[in-house]
């Protein structure tokens, strides 16, 4: 098993080279090689989230290197369970870019598409805070060729934003681990979780500024209020497919938060302490209150869907804040609903440009198809409001439950944010779809089968997560304490055996 | 050498930060450039400050930590392919837009479906 852990990290890699070297200007190849790769990838992330879930964390050293000298990658029920989220999203947007021709509208979608999945891939699996970072940078120089794609001046120039925001990001990234090398000496994790008890006190001052410095760079990613003022301007002015794909790179900073916040920095050390539950609470607390309110101002279509997607985000980081393993499994499952649930509303919000004149909420346009399109929104509202029966409903209601001994203050804000979200998730919907009867609608677009299956394929995703959610609980519950519990995870790597 | 060090790093991130938060494009991305290099020095220093060592076991008395200066190289590379990307970006933004103020106009034309 041990060599297919690099497989998410190669495998896009030689994709993405193949096609921008041999097939530059075929664009039938560079979708059939795309597709391809992402079906294999998709078989390999459930063959590693098997792996992960039977043997437990197994770490993978590059060329051989022992753990704290080399770069290792570590495979445990998380990363597995984020690398098969990435697969399992990455197929209908891939689907979704070839039926609707927003791969035609600029040069190599598919190659940057498959660069991201690399960088992504490898931040989901890296055991060492330094390769992050790098990982990091590879999943931003794609996602910003993603997200100026088919290029006009608004994209361009909100993507000059969400560049010069993303490199402050690094910039501080950097800082922080600089200051964490020359502490400990050490920039693997699992070394780090185990070097950082036995520092000296008079260290405790450096490596607190250190934490607070990689919560802010993992708050930027994650879009966490006062740091997410770059993600409306970009994902509202960004393809709408490329947006759906960002739905996931917001839970790369969750996924980091959550990572350093139980294996590097977890609660019981002494220099650092409660120092992080005590930064997430509150600013998960705003972020769900700014995005329900952004959904009940936005002015159109997709900069609404950004705003729910920064509630989302404020929701699983409310889950990530309390550390403790039952809310942190709601947090995963909420990750994985609001990957699928943002995505689709962004599919949706792509769908109806085609048949209405404009996004906009203000000026009222006559829709094409409306049944179908209204249908796709309704679905989508309800899943990011946390309405019954999708599984927003039920990750909302294991994360209240998982706060229940702080019910005064988290409570309110759950449910005050999801009637919020509903409110303006149905004003957005009846000022788009209601027709006054007077207006012809204009003439439906081309058919397009394989975008319409994609949106389908988000829906059914959605609806499995419903449908599934006792086993998937079960396990999710099994993946917090294995987070919780990190000795396995450092035991994996080996420290200072040679392999 | 401490106190030189501490203090360049400390004058380029102020610089940075200063010209980050002007309003046109250019001013900016030399704000991100100064941040990126007080970073690698900072990341330079990480591995202490040693004269005369060579970065090898066994060589000398004294030897200094070659990690942070491969470190650096990769963030030296990394920062250089960003600013020309933005830097790509802001004159892509000033021949399209024919200014070059950073900052987005927030009316009711932030899709640009609904402009097209």
């Amino acid at each position: 098993m041990s060599h297919w852990i690099i497989a998410p990290v190669i495998l896009p890699a030689i994709a993405a080279a193949l096609m921008v070297i041999a097939f530059s200007r075929n664009l039938f190849a560079q979708r059939f090689l795309s597709l391809l790769a992402i079906l294999v990838l998709n078989g390999i992330a459930l063959a590693l989230l098997s792996a992960a879930t039977s043997h437990g964390p197994e770490a993978y050293f590059l060329g051989d290197w022992p753990a704290p000298f080399g770069i290792t990658l570590v495979l445990d029920r998380l990363s597995a369970l984020m690398v098969a989220l990435l697969a399992a999203l990455a197929l209908p947007v891939a689907l979704y870019a070839v039926g609707s021709g927003w791969d035609s509208r600029g040069a190599h979608f598919h190659p940057l598409l498959q660069f991201l999945l690399m960088g992504l891939g490898g931040a989901f699996l890296t055991g060492d805070a330094f390769n992050l970072f790098v990982f990091f940078e590879v999943l931003l120089i794609a996602s910003y060729g993603l997200m100026i794609h088919g290029g006009g001046e608004e994209r361009i120039r909100a993507g000059l934003h969400y560049v010069a925001f993303n490199l402050v990001g690094s910039a501080l990234f950097l800082f922080a681990l600089a200051l964490l090398y020359g502490v400990t000496g050490t920039l693997n994790m699992a070394d780090l979780a185990v070097k950082l008890p036995t520092l000296p006190e008079g260290d405790a001052a450096l490596l607190r500024v250190a934490a607070v410095m990689l919560i802010l760079v993992f708050a930027i990613k994650g879009a966490l209020v006062p740091l997410h003022f770059w993600l409306p301007a970009t994902y509202a002015n960004a393809p709408g497919v490329v947006a759906a794909l960002f739905a996931i790179m917001t839970k790369v900073g969750a996924y980091a938060t959550l990572r350093f916040a139980t294996l590097v920095f977890p609660p019981d050390l002494p220099a650092t302490g409660l120092i992080l539950p005590t930064f997430l609470l509150p600013a998960a607390l705003v972020t769900l209150g700014v995005g329900a309110l952004g959904t009940l101002g936005a002015s159109t279509l997709p900069r609404l869907a950004a705003f729910a997607g920064i509630a989302s985000m404020g929701t699983v980081f409310l889950g990530i804040a309390q550390l403790a393993p039952a809310s942190t499994a709601a947090a995963l499952y909420y990750l994985v609903h609001s990957t699928l649930a943002t995505a689709l509303i962004f599919l949706v919000a792509d769908l109806l440009s085609r048949r209405r004149a404009h996004l906009r909420l203000d000026a009222p346009s006559p829709v094409a198809q409306s049944g179908l399109v209204g249908s796709l929104f309704l679905l989508a509202a309800i899943a990011l409001a946390g309405l019954p029966p999708l599984s927003g409903f039920l990750g909302k209601l294991l994360l209240l439950d998982a706060w229940r001994d702080q019910a005064a203050v988290v409570w309110p804000a759950i449910l005050v944010s999801s009637f919020l979200m509903i409110l303006g998730l149905s004003r957005a919907g009846s000022l788009l779809f209601w027709k006054d009867g007077t207006e012809t609608p204009p003439p439906a677009p081309a058919p397009e089968p394989l975008a319409l299956a994609a949106t389908f394929a988000l829906v059914a995703g959605l609806a499995a997560l419903t449908i599934f959610a006792g086993p998937f609980t079960d396990w999710l519950a099994a993946t917090a304490d294995s987070l919780h519990d990190p000795q396995p995870y450092i035991a994996a790597t080996r420290l200072g055996v040679a392999p | 050498m401490e106190a030189l060090l501490a203090s360049a790093i400390g004058v380029l991130t102020a610089v940075g930060l200063y010209l980050m938060l002007r309003q046109r494009t250019f001013p900016v991305i030399l704000g991100l450039t100064f941040l990126s290099y007080a970073v690698n020095l900072f990341l330079f220093a990480s591995g202490r400050l040693a004269l005369n060592a060579a970065p090898i076991i066994g060589t000398r008395e004294l030897y200094a930590d070659p990690l942070p200066q491969a470190l650096v190289l990769t963030a030296i590379v990394i920062s250089f392919g960003m600013t020309a990307v933005i830097m790509i970006l802001a004159v892509g933004g000033h021949l399209l837009a024919g200014h070059d103020r950073i900052d987005l106009e927030d009316d009711q034309s932030q899709d640009p479906e609904a402009r097209a």
